[in-house]
């Protein structure tokens, strides 16, 4: 392991996809991620990797699923408008079965929205990035050592489950510096996916790495087997962090950036004796569900917080199978909830004033 | 008391070394020792974390902020008020926090007329825990593209190293000679060295100058 050092999000992203092993990088410069691919720019030569920017976002994510089926580790990174231009090829990326990461560091929204943070692509991360019946995983780390630790877990789950892995990001996690130790570098492998369509040599038969099925009994079978994986991965793949939910009378759900400030919120209310507690979910896709079926039984109240209008709230309810209360709390646009405005509304849920 | 020696003060260096919250805390104890002071926010790199942000705090101090026409807007649109231009060229005390590397510096090559002639401080700020600049070669080659960007010569190293909330006595002792190795390199002297207060090293440094964080994550 290295020393600690000061990386921003975006820069922690980078070297860390380098450390697993990535050597082939197309992307498209947008606000906040652009520290991506500048870093990927001067990094990726000394590595002997490929750095691409593209002519645009939809270039870039054909060039993705193209590299992806020779079988190399490969990635994508984009901030929201990007990931809209990006879904035809992140649909055609899942219906090949290839796997590849892509990355949203989140702004405001909808349209050209705003350049401050965002949590507002989560229907689009979760539920509809493309066309067709597919998902993608979706991983939502809160702190910057947790986004290296995770593109990592990233790429590995991606050539697992042969499908695209998204890291949500925001722009907050993505400029913000803190403390990261990078992990021992891995050596790229490209020679251990059998199906990859990299060249037979005359020693095996042809690869055919495609998304088109005329015949309709063809594409449902392969659907339904993609599903079956689909089943596997909700039931295996599940990961949230639970603070302070054990003797909770409020628990807070947020992920990424508004989780950081729901904890410090948590702490103040039990500062000032409220029982409160938070379910950070991890995967957003896989939603965590058995933790919050878990909490259901003994939380009597949930409040969700986000940076957009209440994405996740159905999601919540769904897991805990509306027996509880659901509240939402939000800000959108590129504002950041505070701590504060959290606490307050812990305050109010929990039953007035303290 | 502030460690600054002339007039006007550029503070540049590597991108998230520090030189927003040294900005800051140069710009707070400039005014808090009666000067009239004007802090200019020339990033126009990185929309996010920068002097115009804390623009609240700093006036209640009496404090002067000029940045970008469109800073903490949605517009990512890179331009400077005039004003910049009469401030370096005015009487009074002038710090200006410049955006990272080369890149960052390029706004400041506009006033390099202004600037030699206001015969300014150009300080370049290190942090060996920053990375790309861990080490002392790193650190001098960045250096050499800024002051071929802007125009001007560094006239001293300021050692900003830290890890955040992380930083202890021994993450300054341990970037002394670090510091050293930089100056060595480049000939410029040590102007100082900055502790988070409260904090003090285990071996005597000179020209330790203690500041405060402002530039924190809203949940901090």
């Amino acid at each position: 392991m290295s020393e600690k050092v000061l990386m921003k999000g975006n820069e922690a992203i980078a070297e860390a996809a380098i450390a697993a092993g990535c050597r082939h990088f197309f992307g498209y410069p947008i606000t906040p991620q652009t520290e991506v691919a500048a870093y990927m720019s001067k990094r990726m030569p000394k590595v002997d990797g490929v750095y691409l920017q593209a002519e645009s976002e939809v270039a870039s994510i054909n060039m993705v699923l193209g590299a992806a089926a020779a079988g190399v580790r490969v990635m994508t990174s984009t901030s929201s408008p990007g990931v809209s231009l990006m879904s035809e090829g992140i649909s055609y990326i899942a219906g090949s079965d290839v796997p590849a990461l892509i990355i949203n560091v989140q702004r405001g929204g909808p349209g050209l929205g705003g350049i401050q943070p965002s949590q507002a692509d989560y229907y689009q991360a979760t539920k509809s990035t493309g066309h067709g019946d597919f998902h993608m995983m979706v991983l939502a780390p809160s702190t910057v050592q947790e986004t290296v630790d995770l593109v990592a877990k990233a790429f590995d789950l991606g050539d697992k489950y042969r499908m695209p892995v998204m890291i949500l990001s925001d722009g907050m996690l993505g400029q913000m510096m803190e403390p990261v130790q990078l992990p021992e570098p891995r050596e790229p492998d490209n020679d251990s996916k059998e199906w990859a369509a990299c060249g037979h040599q005359n020693k095996r038969k042809h690869n055919v790495v495609n998304s088109l099925y005329i015949d309709p009994a063809t594409l449902e079978g392969l659907v339904k087997d993609r599903f079956e994986r689909y089943a596997t991965i909700q039931k295996e793949e599940q990961m949230a962090e639970e603070y302070l939910v054990d003797d909770a009378d409020i628990v807070i759900v947020a992920y990424g950036a508004s989780a950081r400030v729901s904890r410090s919120a948590v702490d103040m209310a039990r500062k000032n004796g409220i029982k409160a507690g938070l379910i950070r979910p991890i995967t957003l896709w896989p939603f965590p569900k058995d933790v919050l079926a878990k909490a259901a039984e003994h939380v009597p109240k949930f409040l969700t917080v986000e940076m957009s209008m209440g994405q996740m709230v159905d999601d919540v309810r769904l897991a805990i199978e509306c027996s509880r209360p659901v509240e939402f709390y939000g800000r959108t646009g590129g504002v950041i909830p505070t701590p504060m405005e959290v606490y307050d509304r812990i305050v109010k849920i929990n039953g007035g004033e303290q | 008391m502030h460690p600054l020696k002339e007039r006007v003060t550029v503070i540049c260096g590597h991108y998230g070394t520090g030189k927003t919250n040294l900005s800051i805390n140069l710009a707070m104890d400039c005014a808090r020792s009666g000067e009239s002071v004007t802090l200019v926010d020339m990033d126009i790199v990185n929309p996010y974390f920068r002097s115009a942000d804390y623009s609240d705090v700093l006036t209640k101090e009496g404090i002067r902020v000029i940045g970008p026409n469109f800073a903490n807007t949605n517009l990512d649109t890179p331009s400077l008020p005039g004003s910049v231009k009469t401030a370096i060229e005015d009487g009074e005390r002038v710090i200006i926090d410049v955006g990272g590397d080369d890149a960052g510096t390029t706004a400041l090559a506009v006033y390099s007329r202004q600037l030699q002639s206001a015969d300014p401080d150009v300080l370049y700020v290190v942090n060996m825990y920053r990375s790309m600049t861990t080490s002392p070669d790193e650190a001098v080659a960045i250096l050499g593209d800024i002051e071929r960007t802007a125009h001007l010569k560094a006239t001293g190293v300021v050692n900003n190293s830290h890890l955040k909330q992380l930083t202890t006595a021994e993450t300054v002792d341990a970037s002394l000679e670090f510091a050293d190795s930089v100056c060595g390199a480049t000939g410029l002297p040590l102007r100082f060295t900055t502790v988070p207060r409260g904090i003090s090293p285990s071996r005597k440094v000179e020209n330790l100058y203690p500041i405060d964080v402002y530039v924190r994550a809203p949940w901090e």
